[in-house]
């Protein structure tokens, strides 16, 4: 075919009009989240005694960190959706949840505490914790994927990295209300490696998922 | 450069609202600029550059598949650009060698003249073949007789819209058959 040709042609096609990738990503991840419910309700559920330890602001301040990854994320992965996006500028974002972890770490050492920094550091959910955020985070990094590749990201395994941590952000938000660990020393260490264990299979789907 | 440049930004907004003569119009415009660029990162990664006009095709499809991502309150080269060196490197890539392109070797490069000599691009065309026979007809309708969308809806006895839908399709999947490769 000439290339006039295919301009005409294009030209021809100028009617059709794609959905904003923020919405395809919005469909895609509310498709997905039913699936990493129901896989986290069938498979752990919420802690017993979730009522009590609301008013534990270590409790609580579990959900921020992971709210904050996952919208900081999406912020970002929304903005590297665009071609000539650059993490330039945007990769603090990723460092508010970060933060939030840290002040919480900061507070509670200057808390009395019943236990030793190692065993509130080690907890009794690790295991747990590390199997439950991938696991819970598959079917929305798979929306995560599809969300972004709607768009044109040129640096496929950065941006599936970020679907990765968006994933896993959303996922640690279900898994936090079911672990009784919530010391900032327990989310810092095994929720964060959890965290990065998506990114990574994120960034290698992504490398091969996200080229357009 | 500028003016050019504010020119496109310009017939991208009209395209964006409808207008399919300034979308045809800026199309053409910058076919040249990234041909140059196509021949000049051939040429630099020791390729035959007669193969530019595949690259020129591979980065057209994706900027019209693409244009969503396009934000309409920025200026379009830079965006253009950072389309036209994605699919650049890829096909380069593709081709079996790995190049690092500068942007600003689209962003210096003057519009180069029509090429005379070029091979009729193969890589689109071969994928025609293994389309759909409904999207192969309607896209060969449009592109290669050059007929309206309205006289393909009277010639397949079609609706208007199904003809739309069916050339989109045959747009999305070409692009995908060719990255496939």
């Amino acid at each position: 075919m000439e290339t006039d040709q295919l301009i005409r042609t294009l030209a021809a096609d100028s009617a059709y009009r794609a959905r904003p990738v923020g919405m395809v990503l919005a469909l895609a991840l509310l498709a997905a989240a039913p699936v990493s419910m129901a896989i986290f309700f069938a498979s752990l559920g919420v802690r017993p005694d979730l009522m009590s330890a609301m008013h534990n602001p270590f409790f609580d301040l579990k959900f921020a960190v992971t709210l904050a990854l996952a919208i900081s994320a999406i912020a970002v992965g929304l903005h590297l959706s665009r071609p000539q996006a650059s993490l330039r500028g945007w990769a603090w974002l990723l460092l508010i949840p970060a933060g939030l972890l840290a002040g919480g770490i900061a507070s509670e050492m200057m808390l009395p505490q019943r236990l030793p920094m190692m065993t509130r550091l080690i907890g009794s959910n690790s295991r747990v914790c590390l199997t439950a955020i991938p696991l819970i985070s598959l079917p929305l990094l798979a929306a995560a994927l599809i969300g972004l590749r709607h768009g044109a990201p040129t640096r496929p395994a950065v941006t599936g990295a970020i679907a990765g941590l968006l994933s896993a952000g959303l996922a640690a938000t279900l898994y936090a209300s079911h672990c009784t660990d919530d010391s900032p020393l327990f989310v810092a260490t095994w929720y964060t490696i959890g965290a990065a264990l998506v990114a990574a299979i994120g960034a290698l789907a992504g490398s091969r998922m996200l080229r357009f | 450069m500028r003016k050019r440049e504010d020119e496109w930004t310009g017939l991208m907004r009209s395209a964006m609202a409808g207008d399919s003569a300034a979308y045809d119009r800026l199309l053409k415009s910058v076919t040249p600029v990234l041909r140059a660029a196509a021949r000049g990162g051939l040429a630099r990664a020791g390729q035959p550059v007669d193969q530019s006009e595949d690259i020129v095709q591979d980065i057209l499809l994706a900027v019209h598949l693409k244009r969503h991502t396009w934000d309409a309150n920025a200026p379009f080269a830079p965006w253009l650009f950072a389309i036209a060196r994605n699919k650049l490197i890829d096909s380069l890539r593709r081709r079996g060698r790995r190049i690092f392109v500068n942007i600003e070797d689209f962003a210096e490069t003057l519009p180069g003249e029509p090429v005379t000599e070029n091979a009729p691009a193969s890589e689109v065309a071969a994928q025609l073949q293994s389309l759909p026979t409904r999207q192969r007809e309607v896209l060969q309708s449009i592109a290669v007789d050059s007929a309206s969308i309205k006289a393909t809806a009277a010639k397949f006895s079609m609706t208007e819209g199904a003809v739309r839908v069916a050339l989109h399709r045959a747009l999305a999947s070409l692009t995908a058959k060719v990255r496939e490769q």
